[in-house]
């Protein structure tokens, strides 16, 4: 089903696909030798014309576990493109030369642009504020490995919920199960945009509530989805000052939580997340990021044909 | 009323928004044609009060896409032999290719030179179109 598929937007996947690369993702977890050469002799290419080093090396490491090999650039300045090669050319290229790309743009649509252009399957590693589809399936192994399963959770988000891509995505995209709530956590700020409430929360029917304080909602969540909130995003001095704590999760918060809570996070973070607690078992966003890699497996195996 | 003769072969364009019948008697660059035409302004009508008409005495092909983008009020009735062969009620089309350009400086088509930009209808009450590449809503006025 996803073979030659391209992988522009998470919303792209039905759940049933979803749940193919999950699965697969889950199996390379417990047994990765029976995967180490299943890529031999394919080529990914990673085109990144801005840098994001972690997105990169997830996506590098991925194919170099599975086998297979790497080329690419990691920003656009030291790449033809500051000789003024348009993006089409790139693409046409590269696709003579690699079996899969997997790309990084600062222009939103970037990727379904080239998707028309290229020969060979395209993953989008994140366009502008736009899309940025591994991560969020990264984020939904996560949850599936810390909870069992995505039914009836109760998520919360936390941050800039105006401008997160990541949150975005991952509420479109979990919106889909039963009986899931969210909790939105924001200064008002930067409260999620209207079209998500309209269009996407109020159309499925579900339930959520919006608070300004992390504190005051703590105990209820199964899952708590951490972004960081930039001092320039507030009006106001006042505001920030009365509020910066609030999206600040440390020990003290996290005492009021359940113990099976999850605490999530797209990484890098800055100090929205006090380090006393990366040990604590309820801290999985080290563990975010290495499931982003087997979902980046698990998605290469697939787009690839090879599983 | 003013009168204006009724055409044999050809088209009508009816219902057009009071005001706008020139600039689209224009864009179909019938300034320019070698047969009858003729724009009728502040026409009275039943529905809007007041409408624009354009009567064409031949047979052209028409993008209805297009004009429906441009007015989806509009009818069109092709006329055969002095008779109604066909009415054509208008509605925003579902796809418009290379007519608004997208106005979100982070977009691809803002950046590449060759992405045409193209629009797919979200909300037909509305009017609201979303850029296919960076999905970015547009409320398309009249
Ligand atoms: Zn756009």
């Amino acid at each position: 089903m996803l073979k030659r598929k391209n992988i522009l937007d998470s919303q792209d996947l039905s759940i049933e696909e979803i749940e193919e690369i999950i699965s697969l993702a889950q199996d390379i977890i417990k047994q990765p030798q029976e995967y180490a050469d299943l890529c031999k002799g394919k080529l990914l290419a990673t085109l990144f014309y801005e840098p994001s080093t972690r997105t990169r090396l997830s996506f590098e490491a991925a194919m170099l576990r599975l086998g297979g090999q790497v080329i690419g650039f990691s920003d656009s300045s030291s790449s033809s493109v500051k000789k003024g090669e348009s993006l089409a050319d790139t693409i046409q290229t590269v696709s003579c030369y690699a079996d899969i790309i997997a790309m990084r743009h600062p222009n939103e649509g970037a990727p379904k642009y080239v998707a028309n252009i290229s020969k060979i399957p395209i993953i989008n590693a994140g366009d502008g504020g736009h899309q940025h589809p591994t991560q969020t399936l990264a984020d939904l192994l996560t949850i599936r490995e810390a909870r069992g399963s995505f039914e009836k959770l109760k998520i919360g988000v936390c941050g800039d919920l105006k401008f997160g891509r990541t949150v975005h995505s991952l509420i479109k995209t979990m919106s889909r199960y039963e009986g899931v709530e969210f909790v939105l956590i924001s200064p008002k700020e930067l409260k999620i945009p209207s079209y998500i409430k309209e269009q996407v929360l109020d159309k499925n029917e579900i339930k959520y509530m919006e608070v300004e304080k992390l504190e005051d909602v703590m105990e209820e969540l199964d899952i708590l989805y951490m972004t960081r909130v930039q001092k320039e995003r507030f009006f106001n001095e006042a505001d920030y000052v009365r509020l910066k704590d609030s999206y600040i999760l440390d020990r003290n918060k996290l005492e009021k939580s359940k113990s099976n809570l999850a605490i999530l996070h797209p990484l890098p973070r800055v100090n929205e997340i006090s380090e006393d607690i990366d040990n604590d078992s309820r801290a999985w966003y080290f563990k975010q990021a290495k499931f982003g890699m087997y979902m980046r497996m698990a998605l290469i195996l697939k787009v690839l044909g090879v599983k | 009323m003013l009168s204006i003769n009724s055409i044999k072969n050809g088209i009508v364009i009816d219902h057009i928004k009071a005001g706008t019948g020139f600039s689209i008697f224009k864009y179909l660059g019938l300034n320019n044609v070698n047969y009858p035409v003729a724009l009728i302004i502040n026409a009275k009508s039943k529905r809007y009060g007041q409408k624009d008409m354009i009567k064409i005495e031949n047979s052209i092909n028409l993008d209805y896409g297009v004009l429906g983008f441009i007015d989806p009020q509009i009818t069109i009735n092709v006329i055969e032999n002095e008779k109604i062969k066909e009415k054509v009620n208008l509605r925003l089309p579902n796809n418009v290719e290379g007519i608004i350009e997208c106005k979100n400086p982070r977009c691809i088509t803002a950046n590449e030179r060759n992405p045409k930009h193209k629009f797919e209808l979200i909300d037909e009450e509305q009017g609201k179109y979303k850029c296919q590449y960076c999905e970015q809503v547009y409320s398309w006025e009249k």
